[in-house]
This record gives structure tokens, C-alpha cells and sequence, in this order.
């Protein structure tokens, strides 16, 4: 398998919880973009996991930004290598949906406007998680948080619709749970010019309530259960990488503690944002 | 050469000679003259930079964080309610020892809204580790771009270049155009040791344990006290190369002066003239602060000790104390010679020569504890 003949570039030791999506996530995507790399990482738990002075996991090389400005970083970074005639250097930045969804949505967006040669990657545990599980834009209906402890009652910010409507040239969503795919769409961002757009559901095993051998499978009945679509958005045209199964949403939402209070109306609430979301994807694919 | 420009054309000017590989900046007045020229030359090929236009000030600096990071020399331009809205930036590029040079078109900050000139701005960013000079004139704004650059390369500390918004940043004056072979001579390309590079990777700016990170605040505090040498070597050697002469703080009729006014900018031209036509009969001088951060107290205390007393004309407040520039001269003097503190203008308020006149009256009247609303 290729996933084996690729180099690693994230070593032993680094400082996620386990079980950690995130830190799964990570050790896929630069083992799919390589060496010449830069990442540029804002407030985020990946702050704590890349390492702590002088330990580092990653191979390449990092540099750590405020919350709110990373894809600005990337884009000085991006202008400088160019200037240094270093066309061939990827230039990353790795956020959480802190930053993506929320306090970072103004550099991200005016970064995509601009349509700067970088690849974001939003891994999505849909909370603040780093703080200790508070509720962000992106954290899923009925969700428990320390903020919002009688479970959120609005839904996850739409953010791949927003990107989409941004007209840049390459989006796409991930997961652990399909390694091929997600090396296959970063391998495959790594060629494109231009702003490209990741995001990787990661799950959190203390914040969603799950054991930390679960991180995978919860990671595929999120896709499974339609609620996580797998797929790619390239100037404009919409593809679906993986047909899920549509297994109940209840399977899905039934091993996380986060979603303990849901009541069968809630569920249903779910299921009705699933049947609409992929009416839509049917639609656009078509 | 010489030509009748305004501070911004000259800062413009300056930062076209010293040819930065990046610019970035988002629009306020009165900085805007600076980067829309900066950017009408980028689009034209004049300069080799690419000026990339984001969405806030606090990108501006994150875009020129980056280049820096990865090597190359990169410029920002911005003013009042842009250089608050750094802030965080502010600390995290000194923090990071990133050698940027920004220019601050000095201006009044909200509530209520104020687009003119004090030194309110650059003041309250006083603590987060950036290096602060102050220009007078055109020529002046023009002169500490390239020489803020060779400072902060040398000591991996940033700069900012404060000039009177509107009162320089819009005023044409005769201004010499400094020259590519005298910035090429004064000038080395920038050689920063600490850049990203794949070929020898290493994590920037990683959590520090707190013994660590406190020794890392001492390296910052000791190259700032260092950093005074940097300047005045700076300063000489500029002098060398173009026969235009700065100090850290400069003197005017103070030779046998009994009391001397200290300021800092544009005021002091109008200082001087009222020292020339309104104080016939009294001996005063005048004391221009040209750097504020590091600040040099030996300068302040060699210069002021022997008045009898000085007069600070501040246009920045610490509310609940004080002007900025009293508290940091009255520290510096340690009770050597009195200090009076006069907030002159705030928000562009005129300033006349009588009424520095008035200043020096009334400062003969009162206590030195009681702060002067003139």
C-alpha cells in the first residue's frame, strides 16, 4: 500500500491525548506533502502537540502563530519563498475550527479572496477543544460543551459552502478513517496553484465522549452516516470521493457521551439536516 | 537630489531604495499616501516587492511576521487605531527577534473619533518590545527608514518610525532624496540566521518552560540596553555617508540655558522658533527626543541635569498619571532637576509659538507635581 511507501515526517512522542484525530490526521497529511514543506500552526491543541522547546514531532519545519492570523503568516511566508526562488516549498497552515470557523474566519476568507498559493487544512473536532471543550461555530447540534452544557441548540456552520463560495480552486473534506483518500486529495492539493481548502473531521476522544480506540470508527460512521460527506470541490465542480452507506445517524451519534441528552426529536432534527445536505450534494453533483 | 515632497512620499521614497521582497499594509489615514504609492510601484515593477493588500492591520503585520520569518526583509506602514489593532502582533514579532521596519503616521485614537496628530498611538505600544524613533521633518522620516533597518538587523529587534500625522505624513517640504548607492553602502543585504529552512527544520516559537522563557525576556530587555550603541553607531556612520547628522536626543540653544523644553516630532520646530523670537530676554534651550525606545538615560541625564528645570510637552497621556514623556524623563532624572509636564495637544489641537510662550509662564507659577493642560 502507498500509505507505507511514504516517508514519515511526524516522529514518536508527541504530546496529543490518545487516540487523537488530530495528531492522525497530521501524521497523513505530511507523509502525503513531503519535506518541502512549511506549517504554520495558530492557538490550537496542535500549539501543545507538535512539542514542547527543544522536542519537536514534525520533521518539518513549523512555525507558530497567533489565533486569528495564520493563512496571513502562510501568505508572508508563501511571498518570501517566492522571492527566494523556492517555488517547489508547500506552505500549510494547520488549524483548528477555532480559528477556521471562528476567530481566524476573517484572515481565512480575505486569504482565500486573494486566492494566496497555500493549502489550509481545518482539522475539525468541533470545539475548543485546547481550553477544555467549549462550544465553537462549529460544534454539531445537541452537542455537550462546558458552554453549553444543556447541548447547543443551532448547527454547525456550513463552512465548506462558504469556501465554495470564495471560487477557489481546490476543496476537499478528509478523514483517518479513509487514509487512501485523504492522502490521495492532499497529494493531490500539493499540485494545485492557489488557495486550496482541507477539512478533516478529527475526532477528540475526551470532548465527544468516545473510548481513544474509537477514533476511527467514529471517524467512518461519520461518513457512513452521511453527516460527513467524503468529497472534492475542484474549480467548482463537486465530486463525492466515497458513497456512504447511510447507516442510522443514531449509530453514529450513540457511542459519544457529548450526545447523551439528544432526544428522539433531536434526532430527527439530524436526520433531516443529513437528507436535505445530501439533496443538495445530489444535486450539485449532477 | 533634492525635491519638495511630503513625509509620506519620503518614507515612500526610502523604503523604494531600501527594496523590500514584501509589503504589507491596509489603508488608514493618514498613512495612506505611504502604501498607495509603495503599491502603485509594486504594480508598476518599480520596485521589486510584492505588496500584498489584507483585509486588517492585523494581518499587514502577520503577512510581514511571515516573510520575515522565512528571511527576507519586508516593510508595513500603518497608524493610530491600525497600530492598536497589531497590538498582539506587536509583542509577538519582538518576542519573535523579527527585524521589521514599520512607519507610523502618528494619530489621535477613539472613542471619539480623531484623525490628527498626537503621539497617543505609538506611546501605548510602548511595552511591547519594538524600538520607537521619532522623525521632525520629511527628510528625517525620509533618513530612519534605512537606518531603522540597519538597527533592527543588527539586534533582531523591530522599529517603529513615528512622523506627525498630517503635520509631516501631508506637508510638502525640500527634502534630499537619499540615493541606491548610498543605502547599498550603508546597507548590507539582509542575512537573517534564524529562517525556516527544510533542509535543517526546527519548530519556531514553541512553548518555553517558564525558567526558559524568563531568560529568553532578559535576552530582550539586555539587546534593547544594547541597542543604544547600535543607534548611535547607526546614526555616525549614516552621517559619514550622507552629511545629515541625528543623535539619540538632540540639543538646541542649550549651552548656558537655564531651563530647556523636551519634546519629540514636529513640535519642535515650532519650539525652536519661539525659543528665537519669543524668549529675548530668558535663556532656554530645547531637548529633541529622537529615540524613545531603547531609552537613553544617560543622554536625558547628561544633557537635562544642570537646568534648573525642564518643561515636557507631551502629546500622549497615561490617564490616571501623567504625559508618557514626563514619567520617562522624570525617572530618567531621579529627581536631578525638576520635571514639568504639559500636555501641549492632543488630537491635532494648533500649537503656536506664543503659546509655548504661555507654557513657560504659567510652568514658573505652579508646582512641579500638577500636570499643565495647556
Amino acid at each position: 500500500m502507498e500509505l507505507k511507501r511514504l516517508k514519515e515526517q511526524m516522529e514518536p512522542g508527541h504530546l496529543a491525548c490518545a487516540g487523537c484525530g488530530a495528531a492522525l490526521a497530521m501524521k497523513l497529511a505530511t507523509k502525503a506533502l513531503g519535506e518541502k514543506l512549511r506549517v504554520v500552526i495558530p492557538a490550537s491543541c496542535w500549539s501543545i502537540i507538535v512539542g514542547r522547546h527543544p522536542d519537536t514531532t514534525l520533521k518539518v519545519p513549523v512555525i507558530h502563530s497567533t489565533f486569528e492570523v495564520a493563512p496571513s503568516i502562510a501568505a508572508g511566508i508563501r511571498a518570501a519563498l517566492d522571492a527566494l526562488g523556492q517555488k517547489e516549498v508547500t506552505v500549510m497552515v494547520w488549524a483548528g475550527d477555532g480559528s477556521t470557523y471562528d476567530i481566524g474566519f476573517a484572515s481565512l476568507s480575505a486569504a482565500a479572496e486573494r486566492d494566496e498559493d497555500i493549502i489550509y487544512v481545518c482539522y475539525d473536532n468541533e470545539a475548543y477543544m485546547n481550553t477544555g471543550i467549549q462550544r465553537s461555530s462549529s460544534t454539531p447540534y445537541g452537542a455537550w460543551t462546558t458552554t453549553t452544557p444543556y447541548g447547543k441548540r443551532k448547527h454547525k456552520k456550513e463552512i465548506i459552502e462558504v469556501m465554495k463560495a470564495h471560487r477557489i480552486p481546490y476543496i476537499a473534506t478528509a478523514t483517518v478513517a479513509y487514509p487512501e483518500d485523504m492522502i490521495r486529495k492532499f497529494k493531490k492539493a500539493k499540485e494545485i496553484r492557489g488557495f486550496r481548502f482541507i477539512l478533516v473531521l478529527s475526532p477528540c476522544c475526551p470532548g465527544w465522549g468516545i473510548k481513544e480506540s474509537e477514533t476511527v470508527l467514529i471517524s467512518r460512521l461519520a461518513v457512513e452516516s452521511g453527516l460527513f460527506p467524503l468529497l472534492e470541490i475542484e474549480k467548482g465542480k463537486l465530486s463525492i470521493t466515497h458513497q456512504p452507506s447511510f447507516i442510522p445517524v443514531k449509530d453514529y451519534i450513540a457511542p459519544q457521551k457529548r450526545f447523551a441528552a439528544l432526544t428522539e426529536k433531536d434526532v430527527r432534527e439530524i436526520e433531516e439536516l443529513v437528507r436535505q445536505r445530501w439533496e443538495r450534494l445530489r444535486r450539485e453533483e449532477a | 537630489m533634492k525635491a519638495v515632497i511630503t513625509g509620506a512620499e519620503a518614507v515612500a521614497h526610502a523604503v523604494r531604495v531600501v527594496n523590500p521582497d514584501v509589503i504589507s499594509a491596509y489603508p488608514i489615514t493618514p498613512q495612506t499616501h505611504i502604501i498607495e504609492k509603495l503599491a502603485e510601484l509594486s504594480e508598476r515593477g518599480e520596485i521589486k516587492a510584492k505588496f500584498i493588500r489584507v483585509e486588517a492591520e492585523i494581518s499587514a503585520i502577520a503577512v510581514v511576521i511571515g516573510a520575515t520569518a522565512q528571511g527576507v526583509r519586508a516593510f508595513t506602514a500603518t497608524s493610530s487605531h491600525g497600530l492598536l489593532y497589531m497590538h498582539e502582533l506587536l509583542h509577538w514579532t519582538a518576542g519573535g527577534r523579527l527585524p521589521v521596519v514599520m512607519a507610523v503616521a502618528n494619530r489621535a485614537v477613539g472613542a471619539p473619533w480623531n484623525i490628527w496628530c498626537d503621539q497617543q498611538d505609538m506611546l501605548s505600544q510602548r511595552d511591547t518590545g519594538w524600538m520607537q524613533v521619532f522623525a521632525s521633518s520629511a527628510q528625517e522620516a525620509m533618513d530612519l527608514i534605512p537606518i531603522s533597518y540597519l538597527v533592527a538587523e543588527r539586534t533582531f529587534l523591530p522599529v517603529m518610525v513615528g512622523l506627525d500625522g498630517f503635520i509631516l505624513s501631508h506637508t510638502a517640504e525640500p527634502t534630499e532624496l537619499i540615493t541606491p548607492s548610498e543605502v547599498e553602502e550603508f546597507l548590507p543585504p539582509p542575512d537573517y540566521p534564524l529562517r525556516l529552512s527544510h533542509h535543517d527544520p526546527f519548530t519556531l516559537w514553541p512553548i518555553l518552560e517558564p525558567n526558559l522563557y524568563h531568560r529568553q525576556r532578559y535576552d530582550l530587555f539586555k539587546d534593547h540596553q544594547k541597542a543604544l550603541k547600535a543607534w548611535k553607531s547607526a546614526f555616525k556612520r549614516w552621517e559619514e555617508i550622507t552629511r545629515r547628522g541625528y543623535r539619540a536626543v538632540e540639543t538646541y540653544n542649550t549651552e548656558g540655558a537655564k531651563a530647556a523644553f523636551i519634546t519629540a516630532g514636529a513640535v519642535s520646530d515650532t519650539v525652536k522658533y519661539a525659543l528665537d523670537n519669543l524668549f529675548k530676554n530668558e535663556k532656554v534651550g530645547l531637548v529633541k527626543l529622537r529615540l524613545f525606545r531603547p531609552f537613553p538615560y544617560d543622554d536625558i541625564r547628561e544633557i537635562c541635569a544642570p537646568f534648573e528645570k525642564v518643561i515636557v510637552l507631551d502629546r500622549a497621556v497615561s490617564y490616571g498619571a501623567e504625559g508618557i514623556f514626563s514619567q520617562e524623563i522624570r525617572s530618567a532624572l531621579g529627581g536631578a532637576c525638576p520635571v514639568q509636564c504639559c500636555v501641549i495637544s492632543m488630537g491635532g489641537k494648533d500649537i503656536t509659538p506664543e503659546e509655548i510662550a504661555a507654557v513657560y509662564e504659567k510652568a514658573s507659577k505652579i508646582p512641579e507635581g500638577v500636570v499643565i493642560w495647556s
